[in-house]
Parts: C-alpha cells; structure tokens; sequence
C-alpha cells in the first residue's frame, strides 16, 4: 500500500531504517522491548537506522493515530512495507525476518 | 465483587441502571443496562446489535446528557455513519460538537507480527484517551472478537479482555460489548458472557418465510427483568421492542359510554353503548355485515366530533368508502374532514410486528379516540396463533392504555382453526363480544345479532334479526315463534298467522258478544212475558177478592136486616129482600 521511497529520493542524512517503537512507560514488557531493539539494531544495522521510543502514556493521542492494539509495537517504516511487529521482540528470529534481516548464520543481509 | 456488595448495600432498593432510552427495552430490563458495568449484545448476523449499540450512545448523548465513545472493531466510522444516517442518527454531528468518538481499530492478522510477550495496554490508552476526551459515560466495543483474528495468542487476549472489563467498570462507564453468536454458545469465544452482567441475546428467525426479530435478556446481575422473547423491530427511528406498553394490567378506565353507532344495538347494552376505552369484538361468518357494523362505528364516532382511525385489511379505502354509501354511512366527508383515518394494506405486506409498530406509529400521530381494525383474523395470514394473540394481547392493553375505544371485527367460519383462535384467543382479552351470524332457514338466510359478553354492564340476552338498508342497519323486533325466535320468511308467516289468528279471534269476540246480547233480549223478553202473565193473575186474583168483599157484605148486610126484622128491623132488609 505505502508507496515504496526511491532511495535517491531521501536526504542523504536518512538513515535506511526508519523504526518507530512503541512502549508503555516501564513495564516488564516495555522495558524487555527496549532491550531487544537496541540489541538487534546495534548488532545488525549499526549505523543504517534511525529507532524513535515512544511513551504512549505520554502521549496516548498517538495510540488512535497509529492504530496501536497491543504494546509494545515495533513499526518498520522503512524500507519497504510498512511492518507492525507486536511484543516485547525477544523472538528474534521473527523479528529479523520481519525486519528483512537474516538471521545470524544466513548470507542474505535483506532483499535491498 | 466487593465494589458489587459495598453499593448494594449502600443503595439497596434498586441497582443503579442507565436507561437506554431505546423504545421498550427499558421496560423489560426494568430501567436499563446496569449503569456503570459491561453489558454482552450477542446475535447473529443481521440482527441489529451495531445497531443497538450505537443507539445506546447516540440516546444517551441525545436524551440523558451522556457522551460515549464507539470503538469499533469492522467498520469504519465513515461507514458507521453512513449506516446510521436513514435513522436520522448524525454521528459526525455529534463528533463534531464533542459529545461522541469513534475510533476506528483496524486488525489485520497479515500485518501484525507477534515476537514476543505483550498486552494490549494500547487498546486500554486509546479507549482511555477517548474517554476522557468526551468525558464519556457510555462505551461501545462494536465485536471486539475481532481481536481473535488478528492476535494468535488466545490466552493473552482472554486475560486481556477479562482485565479490559474489569478496567472498563473501574472507569464507571456503562459498556456495552457485542458479540457474534457462536455454535450453541451466546459468543464464539465463551468468554463475554461471564465477564459481562447483563447478557441481551438477540436473535433473528424466519417461519414462513416471515422474518421476526427476537430479543432475551438471558441474565442480569443483581436485577430482576422480563425473561421471554420480545420481538423487536429495526424502525425508521431506530429499534424498538415490544411490548412497547404495559406488561401489567393497569390503565385507568373511563365511565363514559360510546355509542355503537347502531340505536337499537344500543339499546341491547344496559347502558346503551361500549364503555370508552373498552375492546369490541364483532365476530361473524363471511358476509354477515361485519364491516358495515364497523363502519357504523367509525361514522358515530366521526359525528360526534372525534377522531377514528379505521384499518382495513381487505379493502382499498375508496372501496370501503363507496360501499358503505351504499348503505347510508357516510365515510367521505369525514375522511375529508380529517376526522377519520383509513389504512389499508394487506396483512401480508408486513410481518406482525410490523404491522403492530405502524399501528403505534400511526395511533401517536393520529392521536384517534377509536381505531377500528377489519379484520383481525387477517393477520393470522402472517403467523401462526399464538403469535397473532400476543400480538393483539399488546395491541389491546396499548389501546387500553391510551384509553382509546378498541373496534375489532374478526372472522370465522365453520374451520376449527379460527373460531378457536377467536373464541379462545382474543375472547378473553376483549370487553364486549357481539356475534353475528347467518340464521339460515328454509331457502334462505338471515342474519342475526346478539351480545356474547358486555364486561361491567347488562345486556339483552336475545338474538336479533337485523337487516342492512340503505339507511344502515336496523334491527327488527323480536318475533318469537313456537320454537323460538324466527327470522325473514319465517319472521313474515309467524307474522301473518298471528295477523289471522288476532282476526279470528276478534271475530270470536264479536260473535260471542252478539250471542250475549241476544240472550240478554231473550231473557228480557221472558222476564215481560213473566211479568204480564203475572199481572193477569193478579188482576184475577183481584177481582175474586172483590167479588168475595161483596159477597161478604151482602151476607153482612142481609143479617142486619134479619136482625132490624124482629124488633129493631124494618127498612134495611127490605132491599135484601127485594135482591132475593
């Protein structure tokens, strides 16, 4: 549905990926969720991301607007399809495919 | 549970309720949803319970000052909306002045990718955040099930909704949540009914290709309520259940008197007429002038400058109105003058609720101090007895309750079927019961009149001919016969042979008279034969006492002169001596 940035499009600043985590003050969950991003972006996409933590306690407006159900939610806005990944991401190998990663022994570093 | 015992106690009459204000269902649930706790709609599809929700809200913004929040799982608030608007519901109006939210929330099982343990803590921030928005009263979770699909995790969504409610009753908000029915469950989870504390089953059934709406109230916490089906219906206002009107039996009762619109039917009730606000029932074989009773009715009730509001379900209204000016009551004038109302349709064209809704619509806006119904057997076209009964059973007491003069006319004929239905079914219920029916004698058939039952009043326990002429219906008088009442020719030959048998005995009388009259002079004759007969005897007797007085003095005087002959008699026997 969203249509597909061209690279060339983008400021050369933009990082490749553009992930937007939605969290729920400090829960158990929210706080396990931060972890496992950080980790997973640190290890494979160091350098090519931007991640953005959102408090939807401290701004519950934004749960309607993104259509938040359960928490935490990880959207990938880019690149390709938007992506909604649902709890606290400590299911890797799902998160990396979803994210278009392989998974540490695989070869093929996303489809880009 | 604690908060449960804690408010029930402090305010132990009643359990605080938060009225609908949708026509009927506060009646059965005795003043609504249970203010302030979740309440499960479950129901097929097609049953309205969207419908019902958002009515919920949409009444309780517009009735009772509540502002509520809709989320909605299936459809967008666009098309909600769009749903909505032929019932005159502006959602986006009321979005718009900030008494109402609807938030849209989409589940898409293809784009949701579980990785991991989570809540749904962001379904609880929207609705929260929503809530407080429009300081809501009122909660709609239009099928939350919907959350089934998208989350595969089945035990985190059950722990999630169960804490959901709980959340949702800590709020204070009066919820209510629909739910598809399942297979022989009231929800395809098993899980909202338990959680919810009032349970309103909807349902939706065809017999005979006839579709009735039904609802149950299947539980309510901590609060009595009415227990059997209801149908409803999905109006141009919304829904409605019914009964809409009494399910006790209170109304007030008038000590007026409504004339029948026939005098000499009248004139059969002890108090010449119905009791105003009373039930008729007219009951009749095919052709026995049942409508034109009715039409009477109506007529009357015209003149005497009220309003009457006449349904025909077998008659087009000009029909009914040419046909009745065949018989001298004149319907038109007052059909123009707004005084009578008539609705034809074909029973048929509705089902029975609906038919009973539009007769409610119509009696509101009409505002009629008669209705007349022709006929009501009619309607059994469209169900089955049991349902008609009820139906009329909630018609009457409406009527009653309106104090509006009920008129109904039904037919039977010679089938089981319906003269049970009438006899059985809609006798109890009504006030006064005429028959008429077919006196059927040799060649030829009469109709007659008679009064079944009169609630409250006397009446006349006679069986009366009546005849239909061109200037109403007249009833005749009461011929009686050897064997009873008779009737048209009948009615004639009686009439004729009492007109011969008062002549012959009139005749009787004269001769008898003359013969009197004749032994009176014979007699008097006698008594003058008698009498001269008598006087002749005196006359005789008489004259033989006369003779004697003379005799006897000339042997008197004789003496004296036999006497006056020896020394004192010389001139006094002479005579006597002479005579010798």
């Amino acid at each position: 549905m969203e249509p597909e940035p061209s690279p060339g499009f983008r400021e050369p600043a933009a990082p490749e990926y553009l992930l937007h985590l939605y969290i729920t003050g400090a829960t158990v969950n929210s706080t396990r969720a931060v972890r496992n991003i950080k980790d997973i972006c640190e290890q494979y996409l160091k350098g090519r991301y931007e991640l953005l933590i959102i408090d939807i306690f401290q701004q519950p407006e934004l749960a309607q607007q993104e259509d938040l159900i359960g928490v935490p939610t990880l959207i990938k806005l880019r690149p390709g399809l938007v992506r909604r990944l649902v709890g606290d991401l400590s299911d890797r190998d799902r998160v990396l495919k979803a994210l278009g990663l392989a998974s540490p022994p695989d070869d093929p570093a996303g489809h880009e | 549970m604690p908060e449960n015992s804690s408010s029930a106690s402090a305010t132990l009459p009643q359990l605080p309720k938060a009225p609908t204000g949708i026509e009927g269902l506060d009646e059965i649930t005795e003043g609504g949803l249970p203010l302030g706790r979740p309440t499960l709609i479950c129901g097929s599809a097609g049953c309205g319970k969207t419908l019902m929700g958002i009515e919920f809200l949409v009444r309780g913004i517009t009735e009772f000052n509540e502002p509520g929040v809709l989320m909605a799982f299936e459809e967008t608030a666009e098309e909600l909306a769009a749903n909505v608007a032929s019932l005159g519901f502006d959602l986006k109006d009321l979005q718009a002045r900030k008494l109402l939210r609807v938030d849209h929330v989409h589940v898409d099982r293809s784009e949701i990718e579980e990785t991991g343990e989570y809540d749904l803590e962001g379904l609880f921030i929207r609705l929260g955040y929503a809530i407080d928005a429009v300081g809501a009263k009122r909660v709609v979770l239009d099928t939350i099930e919907s959350l089934f699909s998208g989350f595969p995790n089945e035990s985190v969504l059950r722990s999630e909704i169960r804490r959901l409610f709980r959340w949702l009753k800590d709020k204070g908000v009066t919820t209510i949540i629909t739910a598809e029915r399942g297979d022989g469950t009231l929800t395809r989870q098993g899980l909202e009914e338990y959680v919810s504390d009032c349970v309103i089953l909807l349902d939706n059934r065809v017999i005979d290709q006839i579709t009735t709406r039904r609802l149950r109230v299947v539980k309510y916490r901590g609060s009595t309520h009415g227990t059997n089906e209801y149908p409803y219906l999905i109006t141009g206002e919304g829904i409605s259940v019914l009964p809409v009107t009494s399910l006790r039996l209170e109304h007030e009762v008038s000590n007026n008197i409504v004339s029948s619109g026939v005098p000499a039917l009248d004139e059969m009730f002890g108090r010449r007429g119905f009791y105003e606000g009373s039930s008729v029932l007219v009951t009749g074989t095919a052709g026995t002038a049942k409508t034109t009773l009715a039409a009477a009715f109506a007529e009357k009730i015209c003149e005497e400058n009220k309003r009457c509001l006449f349904f025909a379900f077998e008659e087009s209204p000009q029909q009914l109105i040419r046909n009745m000016a065949s018989v001298g009551i004149d319907l038109r004038g007052h059909v123009n003058e707004g005084r009578l109302r008539i609705e034809a349709s074909r029973p048929t064209l509705n089902g029975l609720e609906q038919h009973l809704v539009t007769l409610h619509r119509l009696v509101k806006e009409f505002k009629p101090d008669a209705v007349v119904i022709d006929p009501i057997t009619n309607l059994i076209t469209v169900g089955n007895i049991s349902e008609v009964r009820s139906m009329l059973t909630r018609l009457i007491d409406f009527l009653k309750v309106s104090g509006i003069t009920a008129y109904f006319t039904a037919l039977i004929n010679g089938g089981v079927g319906r003269a049970e239905m009438t006899e059985e079914g809609v006798s109890s219920l009504v006030d006064t019961w005429i028959s008429v029916r077919d006196l059927e004698g040799v060649g030829e058939r009469n109709r007659g009149l008679s009064i079944l039952k009169s609630r409250g009043m006397a009446h006349s326990n006679q069986v009366r001919e009546f005849i239909v002429t061109e200037h109403g219906i007249e009833l005749l008088d009461v011929v009686l016969g050897p064997t009873g009442i008779v009737t048209g020719a009948g009615r004639l030959t009686q009439q004729l042979q009492e007109h011969a048998q008062a002549l012959a005995s009139q005749q009787e009388t004269e001769r008898r008279d003359r013969e009197l009259e004749r032994r009176r002079r014979m007699l008097e004759a006698n008594i003058a034969n008698l009498r001269t007969e008598f006087e002749s005897v005196e006359e005789e007797l008489r004259q033989i006492s006369t003779h004697e007085q003379s005799r006897n003095e000339a042997l008197q005087s004789g003496k004296q002169r036999i006497t006056a002959a020896n020394p004192p008699a010389f001139n006094a026997p002479l005579s006597g001596e002479t005579g010798k």
